[in-house]
């Protein structure tokens, strides 16, 4: 499935200096079964009539009218832009050239497209667009934070399979602090001050007392899953008062909010959302600009050589995992002062997982964990929109879609991801 | 992984014996200071200086403070004294005594020592020994109630802890045990056959299920590189909606007239029978699950295929060079823990819920699992008694909770308290002021597996 292509380096220290290209087939091979697969569903279950897309609501200054498409020939269409994807993919691998993330990131909009197409054809509902787009990084947001935490911990050479732990503590803390003082700003700073006391205890026990990371980060997630349940049954369940928080209202941004389509999607937010914007290019600057950030890096790939040079590896490892806590603690307020206003049991459901996989999805980088946490956004938001248009799919396949679509990804596009070469190990000086 | 490490005790090379650098477990006392305390004169093998008569008994006390029980006990009092604080805190006749204070503090001791008290005598009454029953069958009641709650957790802890023992991390337990109760319940209720054979053919085919939903994992783990963390997440989700659908359509597993996402009761024939009678709910799966611990232990210290499993999860890199086919490995190791799973998600489906289940049937045992396996310190024999101690939790919790009112979910938090301070000795040590272990100590420091690194 590999190939290796040695090509001569273009700035060559010495005549030896060769670079070794890690070219994988895999990404166009799934490139391929994706669309024979959707070429094979349009072949076999034709649909008839048009598939309707509406982009504006009422009150929007710009109104681009609703679009009646003929649903199969968008879709055909569309398999024939993914056909022609796939040959350029080959193409690219066999000029030893990587694929670029925009081919695949374009691959997967298109792919949906002749999915939406297909699926909406003959309906005499229509697809709201918007709503789309804006469910979906509305379910994405502490999918994201939970993801930025786990890359930053991880950099840092600390596994964090605690970032449910992390989500579920800032939710509940955000809903009782934003109940008992009544501000959605205090339940958010509570979130973040929950999330990194649920990292301290993860740095106390991985690396002062050097046990498995793994281990701790599970129990870590029981442990959490355990106190906050226990104290929404024991206390938050016979005072009411103190689960009842008020939301962030939405905010519009004036000119921003004004653009068609993507503007009431992205712009008429709350202000969490906001942040969610700008944590994801804030912690892609600290980890690969700054100082700090080759700190970290250093420290999660090689700790030996860090230390030698004079860099205090746990003292990094304890900052690093500290603001990954406060990051993944402001993801689980998400749940309790924007989506709604008080805490279940467990509501947080598993999220803190899928943060895990957008981590390793994404390679352990920022943005690219951000855009797969987005993908997963955006699976489990069409659910929702297709049961509107009423698509011949039963919805439990729906709701599977995210999962799949994961499976396929890392099975065929991430392939044998590499984490941080000290990720998991902790470090002993000697 | 070369071959003189093969032979060591089980304990010392599980990947999760890399809880700490203190953490070597039991066998790695008796490795030095096997023979008996105070063992004198020439020939003893041990490098602890040799012990007059009169300190032996101080000599014997030290050793076993030091040893990983002083640990485990000492893990254990930390974690329900813990439990006790959260019990206290909560309850509101403390609450009530504790505005007093001042006044009469001893109401506030007493307003907790009876709320902290009953829950526990209630857990105990719930998990053990019910003493207020009339008779001694029915005091032994709650004793097979904890040992039926355990017996799904010992295969699916089984399963996850001989992955973690080839270095992979199977958190797809939830997954592997829907998928096991979808087929052993379709044949169990969907079939006819002859008594015997249709609970054989039933069990059967819930572990093959287990064991090929876990081999997905396996090959994609093997064959492309997907981390198998990701995969066995994403596998769990698709196999619950897999199995709603299941449930949901007419004709597959909803029960015939039915509209509720459930399925019929099994046959009489595809039963498990009880073991003691119709009184205690202790049924055929508990034997099975025994079985599977021999079996397990039998796979990994007697069989060629658990030394490639073991020495896989020590290092693949050594193994390949070893000329151990890791791929293959993988994807074996996999259908084995799967087909463990199952057989919980079996036992679930044939003996101890056998009116129709709906997709809630893993109970959350899939994760439960990886506690029990963790605590059990990945050994076969480890995983029963971790898996016999949740399951007497887990009976107790409800019998607490619908007694005293104290939410079943304390038992959570002391469970995960108790896995916590295992995994660290230290901790433990320096709250009881246990003497450190031997002087055997100045080890060098293994480095920890990334085996698990997610």
């Amino acid at each position: 499935m590999t190939a290796l292509a040695t090509t001569p380096s273009p700035a060559p220290a010495t005549d030896e200096v060769r670079t070794v290209a890690v070219v994988s087939r895999k990404a166009p091979i799934a490139f391929a079964v994706v669309t024979a697969l959707l070429a094979l569903l349009l072949a076999l279950q034709g649909r008839e009539g048009n598939t309707n897309f509406r982009f504006s609501a009422e009150g929007d200054l710009v109104r681009i009218p609703d679009m009646a498409v003929p649903g199969m020939p968008l879709a055909w269409v569309s398999v024939v832009v993914l056909a022609v994807l796939t040959a350029v993919a080959f193409w690219l691998v066999r000029a030893a050239r990587r694929i670029p993330t925009w081919l695949t990131l374009i691959f997967v909009l298109v792919a949906f497209v002749a999915f939406l197409a297909w699926a909406g054809a003959g309906s005499d509902r229509d697809f709201p667009v918007v709503r789309l787009i804006g469910g979906a990084v509305l379910l994405a947001v502490p999918i994201v934070f939970g993801a930025l935490g786990g890359v930053i911990g991880e950099r840092a050479g600390v596994v964090n399979i605690a970032i449910e732990a992390q989500l579920l503590a800032g939710a509940f803390s955000a809903a009782v602090a934003g109940s008992v003082t009544g501000s959605p700003w205090v339940g958010l700073v509570a979130a973040v001050v929950a999330g990194v006391l649920v990292a301290l205890v993860l740095g106390l026990f991985t690396i002062t007392h050097k046990v498995n990371q793994v281990i701790v980060g599970v129990v870590l997630n029981v442990l959490v899953l355990g106190i906050t349940s226990f104290l929404y049954s024991q206390v938050l369940v016979p005072n009411a008062q103190l689960n009842e928080t008020t939301r962030f209202s939405r905010i519009s941004i004036p000119l921003l909010s004004d653009i068609p389509v993507v503007g009431p999607a992205l712009f008429e937010q709350t202000i969490v959302v906001y942040l969610m914007y700008l944590t994801v290019p804030a912690v892609w600057f600290a980890l690969y600009r700054t100082r700090w950030g080759l700190r970290v890096r250093a420290v999660g790939e090689h700790p030996k050589a860090a230390d030698t040079v004079g860099i205090k590896v746990e003292r990094t490892r304890y900052r690093a995992l500290m603001i990954a806590g406060a990051v993944a603690g402001l993801g689980g307020a998400f749940y309790t002062v924007v989506s709604v206003s008080s805490f279940g049991k467990n509501m947080t459901a598993g999220a803190g997982f899928i943060a895990l996989a957008a981590v390793i999805f994404g390679k352990w980088d920022p943005v690219r964990a951000a855009l797969a946490a987005l993908l997963f956004g955006f699976a489990s938001n069409l659910e929702g929109a297709l049961s509107v248009v009423g698509a011949p799919v039963p919805s439990q396949f729906m709701l599977m879609l995210p999962y799949v679509v994961t499976l396929l990804a890392v099975a065929g596009l991430v392939g044998r991801s590499r984490a941080p070469a000290a990720d998991g190990e902790p470090y002993v000086k000697e | 992984m070369n071959a003189p490490d093969a032979g060591r005790d089980p304990h010392t090379d599980s990947p999760t014996s890399g809880l700490s650098r203190a953490a070597e477990s039991v066998p790695v006392a008796d490795e030095g200071t096997g023979a008996p305390a105070g063992a004198e004169g020439p020939g003893t093998t041990t490098t602890v200086p040799p012990v007059g008569r009169d300190d032996r008994w101080a000599e014997a006390f030290r050793r076993i403070a030091s040893g990983s029980w002083g640990v485990s006990v000492g893990a254990v009092v930390l974690a329900v004294l813990a439990g006790s604080i959260m019990i206290a805190a909560t309850d509101e006749a403390v609450q009530e005594a504790a505005g007093y204070f001042f006044a009469r503090p001893t109401d506030m001791l007493g307003a907790i020592g009876a709320a902290v008290g009953n829950a526990y005598a209630a857990l105990f009454r719930g998990a053990v020994w019910d003493f207020r029953a009339d008779s001694f069958a029915l005091a032994i009641r709650p004793l097979t109630t904890s040992l039926n709650y355990a017996t799904p957790l010992i295969g699916a802890g089984l399963g996850v802890a001989l992955a973690f023992r080839a270095g992979l991390f199977n958190i797809g337990g939830q997954g592997q045990i829907l998928i096991a109760a979808a087929a052993a319940g379709w044949v169990g209720f969907g079939l006819d056959l002859p008594v015997v054979l249709h609970l054989v053919v039933a069990v059967a085919a819930g572990v093959a299920a287990g064991a090929l939903w876990a081999g997905i994992a396996g090959l994609l783990r093997a064959y492309t590189g997907a981390h198998e963390v990701i995969v066995t997440i994403m596998l769990n989700y698709i196999a619950f909606y897999l199995l709603s659908w299941l449930l949901a359509t007419p004709g597959l597993l909803q029960a015939p007239g039915s509209a509720n996402p459930k399925t019929a009761p099994m046959k009489d024939t595809a039963v498990m029978p009880d073991l003691l009678g119709a009184r205690y709910n202790l049924h055929l799966g508990f034997l099975l699950a025994l079985a599977a611990v021999v079996l397990v232990w039998w796979i990994l210290q007697r069989s060629r295929a658990g030394f490639m499993f073991r020495a896989v999860g020590e290092n693949p890199h050594a193994a390949r060079v070893a000329g151990i086919d890791v791929q293959r490995t993988t994807v074996s190791v996999m259908l084995v823990a799967g087909g463990l799973v199952g057989l919980a998600g079996t036992t679930q489906v044939l003996g101890t819920v056998t009116t129709g289940f709906g997709s809630d049937i893993d109970a959350g045992i899939g994760f439960d699992a990886i506690t029990v396996a963790l605590l059990g310190r990945s050994s076969p024999f480890g995983v029963l008694a971790a898996a016999i101690l949740f399951g007497a939790f887990k009976a107790g919790g409800s019998v607490m909770q619908a007694a005293e009112g104290v939410p079943i979910e304390i038992v959570l938090v002391v469970q995960s308290l108790i896995v916590l301070f295992i995994a660290a000795p230290p901790l433990v040590r320096a709250v009881f002021r246990l003497p450190q272990p031997g002087p055997r100590r100045p080890r060098a420091p293994r480095r920890d597996r990334k085996a698990v690194s997610a």
